[in-house]
């Protein structure tokens, strides 16, 4: 575009003389303390109540997700924070679990039973079915040939000492009571999660 | 801006109009720190960047627990680690940095937007983004070097003190998330009555210059920290011992704002009265043909 030297005079002095005016308070009342405070960004989100996965204090954490579960509207989650009224944490969390969203969104999150077969490199999706059935499979497998019924003097002790279990800290006491009654009937030993079964 | 609440604005930035003044209830604010039992987690981070919607990009590791190693346009609150050796002794001084919502506030008083800044009556300074700028006045005017600019939007940033949060009766979700009630979020005068007892048992312990950091330079703040030595504020991470406002922008939009003003009013009226009176210069042929002359006979 060619401004000649009489415009851009011009131009320069009109936008002078307009912020000029502005310096003056003649412009901008009409909106001048309108500005309200940023909306709250959680109103009327659902709140779910849950328990922080990372470890084994189990801090209660409330999700907070976009969508009222109704039919049509599918819910994502948008926010995550402390539970006031859970009793371990009372609303407080620790850096990892203040940005817990960044957990559920991650695309490297494993979010279905995968699997790599032998001789390949790649992890593939399987049904949880099939996951199940191999890891019952093995377990039988491994089990029927490691299992030690009784030891060198005789005594019956019914171990099996191939196998471990690990099972998550996220869980209620009634859970982890069974994950030790059921891995403990089995004969074994290595049960482990990181909230101390 | 549609919002399901408010706040009674108490000032705002390069603007002439008389806030509403009537409604006197609002409860004044304030975040206290107790920089004592700080752990140094970090989880006021987490919960600032989460809450506010933030993401700091990957860093590089400085030799330096800070983590960034500075406040940025999207770490609105970083912990400073200072570590400060007495012979044999080594203290690990721990502060959260970040905003400290000054009752008089330099970034507003420096800031040349209407309204890209305001206080409201609790208390809290909060940068508007959609009337910012970018000019980078509040980050001169900040007497703790506080704002960013940021290279995407040329907009400036800072801790709001979760001002929505706050606004529905909630405390700033760094003060929510903190797992040793290092951050302590009430009324002022909660946070101040809460500090004295923190500075008696610390004295208990041997503190003896422990106290509350509510700089009168400033008009005191709406986040206030509890220090174990409060006579040597600059030993926390270059903690101003005695911040106040810099007399240029006291100058600037003191003083010289109205004399400044009054000169261009006059130019302008001045100008108005030469146009009618005298009309604007006339050129006459005689001019344009001295003119092509020194032009070297071109017309341009």
């Amino acid at each position: 575009m060619a401004v000649t030297r009489r415009q851009f005079m011009k131009v320069s002095a009109a936008g002078l003389a307009a912020s000029s005016v502005g310096a003056l308070g003649f412009v901008g009342a009409g909106d001048a303390l309108a500005a309200g405070v940023r909306p709250f960004k959680l109103e009327r989100a659902t709140e779910t109540r849950n328990t922080c996965p990372y470890c084994s204090v189990s801090c209660g954490v409330i999700v907070y997700s976009l969508g009222d579960k109704s039919k049509n509207a599918k819910s994502s989650v948008i926010h995550i924070e402390g539970d006031p009224d859970h009793p371990v944490n009372r609303g407080t969390l620790c850096p990892r679990g203040a940005a817990s969203l960044d957990y559920v969104h991650s695309p490297l999150r494993l979010k279905y039973p995968m699997h790599r077969k032998p001789g390949t490199d790649k992890f593939e999706r399987v049904s949880w079915d099939f996951a199940l059935d191999r890891i019952a499979t093995l377990m039988k497998e491994d089990r029927d040939k490691n299992f030690i019924a009784k030891n060198r003097d005789g005594v019956t002790v019914n171990r099996w000492l191939t196998t471990g279990f690990f099972a998550t800290s996220a869980q209620t006491n009634e859970a982890g009571y069974l994950t030790y009654k059921v891995m403990r009937g089995l004969g074994m030993l290595a049960i482990e999660t990181q909230a101390r079964i | 801006m549609a919002t399901m609440q408010s706040l009674d604005i108490r000032r705002r930035s390069a603007s002439t109009e008389t806030p509403p003044q009537v409604r006197k209830a609002t409860v004044e604010v304030a975040k206290l720190i107790d920089v004592s039992k700080c752990i140094g987690c970090k989880a006021c981070q987490s919960a600032c960047l989460s809450w506010n919607d933030l993401v700091e990009p990957v860093g590089y590791f400085q030799g330096s627990y800070d983590n960034p190693m500075d406040l940025t346009p999207t770490s609105w609150t970083v912990m400073k680690f200072t570590e400060i050796e007495k012979g044999d002794d080594l203290e690990w001084l721990i502060r959260k940095d970040g905003c400290m919502h000054c009752d008089d506030p330099g970034c507003l008083k420096a800031c040349p937007a209407p309204g890209a800044i305001v206080q409201y009556t609790n208390g809290i300074v909060d940068f508007v983004s959609e009337n910012c700028i970018g000019c980078g006045y509040c980050v001169k005017g900040c007497p703790f070097n506080v704002p960013r600019i940021s290279k995407t939007d040329r907009k400036a940033y800072k801790c709001t003190l979760c001002v929505d949060r706050v606004a529905v009766g909630q405390a700033p979700a760094c003060a929510k998330a903190c797992p040793t009630q290092a951050i302590y979020f009430g009324s002022k005068e909660d946070m101040i009555g809460h500090a004295e007892k923190r500075i008696v048992d610390l004295k208990s312990r041997g503190y003896q210059n422990a106290g509350l950091y509510n700089p009168p330079g400033v008009g005191g703040t709406h986040v206030m920290y509890v220090l174990h030595h409060a006579d040597k504020p600059s030993l926390y991470a270059g903690l101003p011992d005695d911040p106040k406002i810099s007399p240029l922008v006291g100058f600037w939009k003191g003083v010289m704002k109205p004399i400044s003003l009054a000169a261009i009013a006059f130019a302008g009226v001045f100008g108005f009265l030469h146009y009618i009176t005298k009309g604007p210069n006339e050129v006459s042929e005689a001019d344009e043909r001295k003119g092509d002359d020194l032009a070297g006979g071109k017309r341009t």
